[in-house]
Order: C-alpha cells, then structure tokens, then sequence
C-alpha cells in the first residue's frame, strides 16, 4: 500500500475508465475524491454503484458534471438527473437488481465467472441471458464484473491499510475493493496499526493499493 | 381510520415473535408502528442492517446511520450490521421471513408489478426483485384503487418483478390470498361489505366461504 495525496490518487484514473465507487445513497461514498474527479474533469467514466445518489451528493455530482458515459447501478429513482439523461439518450444506465449487481461484483473480485440467482426469472431482467435449470429450479446466469478502480470509503485504514467499516457505510465498500485492478481507499479515519483489531480488520491490507492521505 | 392506517394495523397482525421482516418505502414502513406490545421483530434495511429503529430525534442522528432510502434511522439494542452480499444473502437465502412491498399492480394470480412505468417512472428495481422472488412470504400493502381505476387486474400491463406470486395483499378494502393460483378475498375492512370490494375490483375474486371482516381496532 502507498500513501498518495487526494490530487496524485484521482490523477490516476484516465478518461474512459471503468471506476467501481462504494456507497448506498451517498452514505459510504468516498465524496473527496468524487469531488476531485469533478474538479479533474475525469470523463466517459463507466460508474459501477449501487445508485446514482441525488443531485448534490456523492455520484450525482458526477451525474450533474456528465462525466458519467454509463452507469451499472440497481437505482436511480432518487436522481431525476440520471433518468432524465437515460431517457434522452445522454447517458447509458444499466439497471440490475440490487442483490445481482453485488454477486456480479463479488464474484468479479472472487476468480469466478459469474452467478446463477433466481431473481428477474420470468422478467425483462432475463432478456439475454442464459437460463439454467439446477434441481428443476430455473436460475439466471449472470456474469461477473470488474472495473479498472474501485473507489472505497472506510471509517478506519491502519498505516498498512487495513480497512474497518462503520454502521450502513459498508454496503458495496468490501465488495468493490476486491473487484478492481487498483484499489484506492479513503478512510474516514487513519490510525495506527494494531488499533483495529484482526478479528475487526473486514478489507485485509494487501488488496489495498493506495490510501488517501488526509486532508 | 385512514386508508394507511388500515393496512398497516392488518399487515401488523401477520408478524410473529423473532421474525425478520423487510419493509418497503411507502405504506409498508408504517407497519413498524403497530408492532404489537411484548413481540420483538428484527426489521432489516438492505442497505445493511438489522434491527431498524425510529426516525432519530433531532440532532441526534449518525451520518453513517441510514434506512434503505438514506434516511437517518437509529439502531436498536441487539442490532448489527453487514456489507450488501450478506443483506442480499439473507433475503435470497430463505432467512428472510417476510417482506412488505408497495405495488403499482398486482393480477388475479399474485403476480406483482411494481418497479416501472415504462416511459415515465424509470426508478430502477433496486432490492425489490430480490425481495419478491426470494423472501419466504411477500406481503403487499396497497391502496385498493390509483385514480378511481383497481390495481388488482386481470394481468398485469407493467413489467412485472418477479414471476413467483405474492403471498397476500392487504388494501384499506380488503385482505386477498391466492389459494391455487386464484385471487380469493379472505376479509374485509371495517365497514365494507363483499360486493363493495368485488365492485372495486378489476381481476376475477373468488369469494372464501367464511368472509371475515378484518380484527383492527
């Protein structure tokens, strides 16, 4: 893991890049360095996310600035911005249902292919895709995903960048982290190693690239 | 009582001690008030906890504290908390007892529509597919009617959520199953009589032998 400034870590990302951000309606998103891609003007970024927040928060600011060329999210219903540049072909949404979207990840950052999961059986969700029955049971097969970066936000990072969560700020955050090429966090907190204890460590230090120094 | 009321008193009336139970936005939010005195039910937020409490008081909010729709919530004694896998885990899983969603539409065999209006609401289904298919027992809390037109149709004309049919959906009118794939109605509302539901309905309604009229006060 290496320490980088909040400027030299978003640098980093070029144009075009596929960019996994944790959060759950902004809550878990690391806002710094959404607010430093707005400021670097990073564009035709691919937004892998929960949801796109609202207007003013978290990955709505990134909706708002349209650096946002597709977005791989579960909701958009609190973010008219985001439906009404999908609507006008602006801006490319993929919706997934939200327990799919994060095996899709975990299994992109888990060595495996993809998920079989009877959610969106019988629905337009299964347009395209292969239907599998298991046990006379019908399931969809979906592929894994990754992405060039994953943008995580934890409460705590120790000096090695050992990664803790707090409360509903986990959500995406561990799953993202595992599932990208570069692994860039930003910790709410730094502190000392050994302050989070290993049974609490949930993002072990290794898949960490680089910790965001503070401001 | 208003119509909200009415359905959220009746949907409580289904939850058992130790249940863990998911809410949906809307209506079915409200039937975390009338849990009954003495019974501890675990409600989950998909975004990643159990054991939901009330809306905060004032300023006394944690930022990192939040409902599925980002609200502030607070946390009650016993709760815990746990990234989306394990939320999504839980409600795929069979450990997920009951889930209450809203509808925009639900057809004469329990099939649910209520993510899209194709063209106009395109809010994306966030967890509510995974709640319908894989939730032991889906409960809808609903209006009866959306300007003056029955929700409960004959077939579905949105896209539908999910292809396993809901377990019972509570009205301010009615309480209706699906016994053999057939819309039957079980009970009624205070005040409402059989034929004021059967007139209010779009989809064919079996009529149980033993109407009862809902137990709420």
């Amino acid at each position: 893991m290496q320490g980088v400034s909040l400027e030299q870590a978003v640098a980093m990302i070029p144009d075009g890049a596929s960019v996994m951000i944790g959060g759950f309606m902004g809550v878990g998103t690391p806002e710094r360095m959404v607010d430093e891609l707005v400021r670097q003007e990073k564009r035709g970024l691919t937004v892998i996310a929960n949801d796109t927040a609202m207007p003013g928060v978290g990955i709505g600011k990134l909706v708002t600035a349209r650096l946002v060329a597709k977005a791989i999210v579960s909701h958009i219903g609190l973010n008219p911005e985001t439906q009404q540049r999908m609507l006008a072909g602006e801006m490319d949404v993929e919706l997934v249902p939200q327990g799919t979207l994060i095996e899709r990840i975990r299994a992109g950052g888990h060595g495996l292919g993809g998920v079989l999961t009877p959610t969106g059986v019988g629905t337009v969700v299964e347009k395209g895709k292969q239907k599998i029955a298991v046990n006379g049971k019908d399931y969809l097969l979906e592929t894994a995903l990754r992405a060039d970066f994953a943008l995580v936000n934890a409460f705590l990072a120790d000096y090695l960048g050992n990664l803790a969560y707090a409360l509903t700020a986990r959500n995406f955050n561990p799953m993202i982290a595992m599932a990208a090429d570069t692994v860039i966090a930003d910790a709410d907190n730094i502190v000392p190693v050994g302050v989070i204890a290993p049974d609490h460590v949930v993002t072990p230090a290794p898949i960490v690239d680089y910790l965001v120094a503070q401001g | 009582m208003d119509a909200q009321t009415v359905i959220a008193k009746r949907i409580a009336l289904e939850l058992r001690d130790g249940m863990l139970v998911n809410l949906g936005i809307g209506i079915p939010t409200l039937v975390a008030n009338f849990v009954p005195a003495g019974m501890r039910v675990f409600f989950q937020s998909e975004n990643g906890l159990i054991g939901t409490g009330t809306v905060p008081e004032e300023g006394m909010h944690h930022r990192l504290l939040t409902d599925a729709g980002g609200r502030p919530v607070t946390a009650l004694p016993g709760a815990c908390t746990f990234d989306s896998a394990m939320s999504f885990g839980l409600i795929r899983g069979g450990h997920l007892d009951m889930t209450v969603l809203g509808a925009l539409q639900v057809d004469g065999a329990g099939h649910l529509a209520n993510w899209m209006i194709p063209g106009k609401m395109v809010p994306g289904m966030g967890g509510a597919m995974d709640l319908a298919s894989g939730a032991k027992r889906v409960v809808i809390a609903m209006q009866h009617t959306a300007k003056g037109k029955s929700k409960i149709v004959e077939a579905c004309s949105l896209p539908l959520t999910s292809a396993r049919p809901v377990d019972l959906v509570v009205t301010e009118l009615a309480v209706i199953a699906f016994p053999g794939g057939r819309a039957t109605l079980l009970e009624t509302a205070p005040g409402v009589t059989a034929e004021q539901v059967l007139a209010a309905t779009e989809a064919e309604l079996a009529v149980s032998d033993g109407v009862k009229p809902m137990s709420i006060r």
